[in-house]
This record gives structure tokens, C-alpha cells and sequence, in this order.
């Protein structure tokens, strides 16, 4: 088109027409009513997370067991200091066992099982689990270790169930990370002399970790919310405990017995667990994107 | 000063090299690096023969059931630089990963023939193919330094990952940087991160790495085929120093990189080899038409 066209004609070119400016803002419109909409119940959540759950928060509510006497106001309830110790030792010990198993399960699918069948197999059973509700693996494990060695609840039986949890989780995460890891890299340890095994420990993972990381956290974040598959492996106590041997306490555990009390107080120390769950979720998906913000990767 | 490891092998027939290989893959726990070593302490002497001629008979690869080179016979010269041209899809990348077998890496992908290293097939049963790779160092089209490493640690990882940690690791990083002309550039900033560097420096560091374990042919992927023309006349002069010490083998796009870098050129075209000669004679009276039509760019 030569300079000395008519402005006209450009416009009508090049300008955007009426129809699809209105198009635009009605589109533009119902993206942001949706988006309204899925944030109202989050925000609720967290509004009455805050309020009901602050309000439980006490001096000792952090120090003490629920072990308390409900029925004199004057005396106190107690606090969540076994569930919180529970949920930690439990989460941490079913990490020890899912995060190593997990990764090593991603490091095979990726650099050795490609597109196998064996590889595809596996896949696709992963997928399964992912799907699997995690009450089944609290009964997997009940049938297993309680009702089939004949023997009682146990911490490390709750583990053993979070970890039956985490465990697709924690593969499926780091397969898509370790997948991201360019070729050209493996491509050029491997065309130094490199073994296999030196390019996947001294290359591939190091350049993967950061990636990994958040992975697991989100695993271990959803493993620390269960209640489900602690109900019947590892509850229930009320005192805080140190041996994996025996019977925790958990915060959702926790939670989920004492809103089923009659006694206000106990309903309310429910509610401060769940502000605890959430913060404590808070903190570890806080330092997973501090871990991943630093990712070369993602 | 160590000895000359092998003063037959400028005639290019080493009866070491081979029992060398084969030993190393039937004896893992071996850690005597016999293709490796000499170097480091000091910096490669001039004239210096240390290259491998390779000799490619029957060469055939495929990615599942596509043939991809089509028999190939061919040799590379020791210490000397031949450049591969032809038009994209001939086959050229392939050729060459399959002379130091990082082809068969690709899922799929296999290759018959013989790839004589010297004397030795590579492709032999006895052979390990991690003993051949140190033999035979690649440099890549996409510059890639390990992401997670300093620059020293870039150049220390051959070393590391093949274990000959032995004797003094500063002064293998600094002999190989040097030998890539790198060093004036890097040398006090050895602990940056490899991937800050400039396109051109990175290539630079990636050649280092490969030279750090000290191999006797490198074969280079057009490896300016990312570079600005100033970081490409780098490399190019640093090919000319580096043949003096190794055998080079380099695809290129660029035909006046061919004509500049090459000994002898071979020109390949749907996976077959058309011809190969001094550079010369093949860009100036090739005795294939269809080269000339390709040097005198009618397609391609």
C-alpha cells in the first residue's frame, strides 16, 4: 500500500471494529467474574481459619497435650503439642522412605525405561495411584500391618501409608523435572567418557535438584494434611510421642476428633490445629518456591 | 618430561592403541588412563602427534527402520582437520555420532558397519563404550556448559566424571583453558557460573572440557553454527592450533568455513558420501557434479 492512501481505508484496515471491541470486554469480563468466583471460597477459608482458629491460639497452645479436663472453664483443655510433634515425625519418616524410592523411580523411568513397555506399564500404574482416595491406603496398610500381623497402631505405620501417598506424587513430579533437563547436556557428560551412573549423579540431578525440591514439598505438604490414612494405622493418643514404635497423634487427627466434641473449647482447639496445619503447609510451600525461584529450569 | 607415548602412531598404525581399549573394558577396575594423562602439567608441545586416524567401512545407521547413511567408507587423516559438508538431513550429524557411538544414546537408533579408531573397531563387542568416548571427545552445535558449574568446575568434569582426579587438577584446568585460548578471559573468574560466559566463550569452555581428558580425535557438530563471525574466527583458529594434537573432524554449514578450517572436505548427500579430497580440489575441480553444483551453491 503506497503512502498516499487514504486514511479510510488504513482504518478501516487496521482499526479494531466496534464488535470486537465489545467481544474483547465481554470475554475479558467473564474471565475475571470466574476468577472471582473461585477465589471467594479460598478467601472465606482463610477469613475463618484466621478468626475461629487465632482465637484458640494460647500461651500453651503449642506447649501442652489435649490431654486437658473439658468439663471446668477455669481449667485449661490443653493444646496441639503431640499432633504437631505426630504430623512432623510421621511426615518426616514417610519423606525417608517415599522421597529416595520416588526419585529413583523417576531416574529409571527417564534415563533408563524411556519408552519401554515396562516403562509405560509402570507409568501407567503410577497414574493409578495418583488417583487412588487415601482412605484405601490406610486400609491397605490396616489390613497389611495391623489386622494381618495381628499387632496394634503404630506411628510408622501411619508413615508407611503417607508415604504409599506420596509416592506418585513425588514420581510423577520429578519424571516432568528430570524430563526438562536438556538432552545436549546428558548428550555432553556422556560424550566426555562419562558412565552412565556419574552423568545422572554429577549432571543431571544436581542440575534437576532445585525442581525436585518443590516436587517433594508439595508431596510432603499434602501427606502432613491426611487424615484419612491415620485414622486406622497410627491414631490414637493424645500424649506426644517420640516413638514411631507406637501410637501418635496427628494434627488432622486431631482436628477430626475434636469437632465431633460437644464441648465448645474442643471445637475451637480444632480450629486452631487447622490454622496450624495451614501455616505449617504455608512455610513449606514458602521455602519450596524460595528452593525454586533459584531453579535454572522451571 | 613424560615420553612420547607411542612414536608409531603418526604412521597411523599403533599396535598399542587397540590392546589399549579392549583392555580397559574387559579391566573396569583399571585405573590407569592410558589415552589420557600425559598432558595436564604441561602445555601441548608444537608438532606434537598425538591424533588417531579413523577409518569409517560399510557405514551404516538408522533411526528405526530409516536408513540414514547409506554405507559409508571413509577416513579421517591423523592431525589433520576434515570438514563434512552437504545439505541439511544428509546425514552428516549422524556420521559422526557414530564414530564415538553417541547415535545409539537415541532411543531407536542403531548402526552396522565398522568404525576403526587406529586399528580398533569401535562397534566391537569387547569394546567400552565410555573408553571409546574419552578417546574420541564432541563438541556440540548449542554451546552446553554443565548449568550447575563454575568454569573451572566446567573444564574439571571430564576429569571428574572419568575419574583421573589424580595429580594436580588446577593445572590440567589451566593447560586445557589455555589450549582453547581461553584462559586470558577467564583466569580470574574461575569460580563464575560456566553459563555466564558469552556464546562464543562457552563454545570455547565446552572445547576445553572435551580436551581436558586429553582425546585423540574431536569431532565438532557445526560448532559455529551459533556464534557471531568474530567468536566463529576464535574457534576456527583454535581448530588450526588444536590439530596439531588431535584429529578433527567438523560438520559445517558454512562451505567457506570448510574451505578455511579443512585439510580435506567430504561432501555427503542423502546419506551417502559423493566424495572427499583435499579441500582444494573439491571446492575448485570436484570430480562429482554434483559437489560443484553444491560448493557453487545451485541447492543446498
Amino acid at each position: 500500500m503506497s503512502a498516499q492512501a487514504p486514511t479510510g481505508e488504513l482504518v478501516a484496515r487496521f482499526g479494531v471494529s466496534p464488535a470486537r471491541r465489545r467481544k474483547d470486554r465481554i470475554a475479558r469480563g467473564t474471565i475475571l467474574v470466574a476468577t472471582i468466583v473461585a477465589l471467594i471460597p479460598l478467601v472465606l477459608i482463610v477469613y475463618y481459619l484466621l478468626k475461629k482458629g487465632l482465637g484458640a491460639w494460647s500461651s500453651d497452645f503449642f506447649t501442652t497435650d489435649p490431654t486437658g479436663n473439658t468439663f471446668f472453664k477455669s481449667s485449661s483443655i490443653g493444646g496441639v503439642k503431640s499432633a504437631i510433634l505426630g504430623t512432623i515425625e510421621m511426615v518426616a519418616l514417610a519423606s525417608a522412605i517415599a522421597v529416595p524410592i520416588g526419585v529413583a523411580v523417576a531416574v529409571w523411568l527417564v534415563e533408563y525405561g524411556k519408552s519401554s513397555w515396562f516403562a509405560h506399564t509402570v507409568r501407567f500404574f503410577v497414574d493409578v495411584l495418583t488417583g487412588v482416595p487415601s482412605i484405601v491406603f490406610g486400609l491397605f496398610i490396616y489390613i497389611v500391618l495391623i489386622v494381618g500381623t495381628g499387632s496394634s497402631f503404630a506411628g510408622y505405620k501411619g508413615s508407611l501409608a503417607l508415604s504409599l501417598l506420596m509416592l506418585p506424587v513425588v514420581i510423577r513430579s520429578a519424571e516432568v523435572i528430570l524430563l526438562l533437563v536438556p538432552a545436549g547436556l546428558r548428550e555432553s557428560a556422556l560424550a566426555l567418557g562419562a558412565p552412565r551412573w556419574k552423568v545422572i549423579f554429577t549432571i543431571v540431578l544436581p542440575t534437576a535438584l532445585p525442581g525436585m525440591v518443590t516436587g517433594v514439598l508439595l508431596a510432603v505438604a499434602r501427606a502432613a494434611g491426611e487424615t484419612a490414612p491415620l485414622l486406622f494405622t497410627a491414631a490414637s493418643t493424645k500424649n506426644s510421642s517420640y516413638d514411631l514404635g507406637g501410637f501418635m497423634n496427628s494434627l488432622p487427627v486431631q482436628i477430626y476428633s475434636d469437632v465431633n466434641s460437644p464441648t465448645t473449647s474442643v471445637v475451637n482447639r480444632a480450629w486452631g490445629a487447622a490454622l496450624t496445619l495451614v501455616v505449617l503447609i504455608l512455610l513449606l510451600n514458602l521455602i519450596a518456591r524460595l528452593i525454586s525461584r533459584r531453579s535454572r529450569l522451571a | 618430561m613424560t615420553p612420547p607415548r607411542s612414536p608409531t602412531k603418526v604412521a597411523g598404525v599403533d599396535p598399542e592403541a587397540s590392546p589399549e581399549l579392549t583392555r580397559r573394558a574387559s579391566e573396569p577396575a583399571m585405573r590407569t588412563p592410558i589415552l589420557g594423562e600425559r598432558e595436564a602439567s604441561e602445555p601441548p608441545a608444537a608438532g606434537q602427534a598425538a591424533g588417531l586416524q579413523v577409518r569409517l567401512e560399510g557405514l551404516r545407521a538408522f533411526y528405526g527402520s530409516s536408513e540414514e547413511l547409506k554405507g559409508i567408507d571413509l577416513e579421517f587423516h591423523a592431525n589433520e582437520v576434515t570438514a563434512i559438508i552437504g545439505p541439511s538431513g544428509c546425514g552428516k550429524s549422524t556420521m559422526i555420532r557414530c564414530i564415538n557411538r553417541m547415535h545409539e544414546e537415541i532411543p531407536g537408533a542403531r548402526a552396522e558397519g565398522r568404525v576403526l579408531l587406529d586399528e580398533l573397531d569401535v562397534y566391537d563387542p569387547s569394546v567400552d563404550v565410555v573408553a571409546v568416548r574419552r578417546a574420541i571427545g564432541m563438541v556440540f552445535q548449542k554451546p552446553n556448559p554443565f548449568p550447575t558449574m563454575t568454569i573451572f568446575d566446567n573444564v574439571a568434569a571430564g576429569l571428574r566424571l572419568t575419574s583421573r582426579r589424580r595429580g594436580d587438577l588446577h593445572a590440567k584446568v589451566e593447560a586445557a583453558l589455555r589450549s582453547a585460548g581461553l584462559w586470558d578471559e577467564v583466569a580470574d573468574r574461575l569460580e563464575e557460573p560456566g553459563a555466564g560466559l558469552s556464546g562464543g566463550q562457552q563454545q570455547r569452555l565446552c572445547i576445553a572440557r572435551s580436551l581436558a581428558v586429553d582425546p585423540e580425535v574431536i569431532l565438532m557438530d557445526e560448532p559455529c553454527s551459533a556464534l557471531d563471525p568474530i567468536a566463529t574466527l576464535k574457534i576456527e583458529e583454535l581448530i588450526a592450533e588444536l590439530k596439531r594434537r588431535v584429529t578433527i573432524v567438523i560438520v559445517t554449514h558454512n562451505m567457506q568455513q570448510a574451505a578455511r578450517v579443512a585439510d580435506r572436505t567430504a561432501f555427503m548427500l542423502d546419506g551417502a558420501l559423493v566424495e572427499v579430497g583435499p579441500t582444494r580440489e573439491i571446492f575448485t575441480k570436484p570430480g562429482d557434479p554434483r559437489t560443484e553444483e553444491y560448493v557453487t551453491g545451485k541447492f543446498g
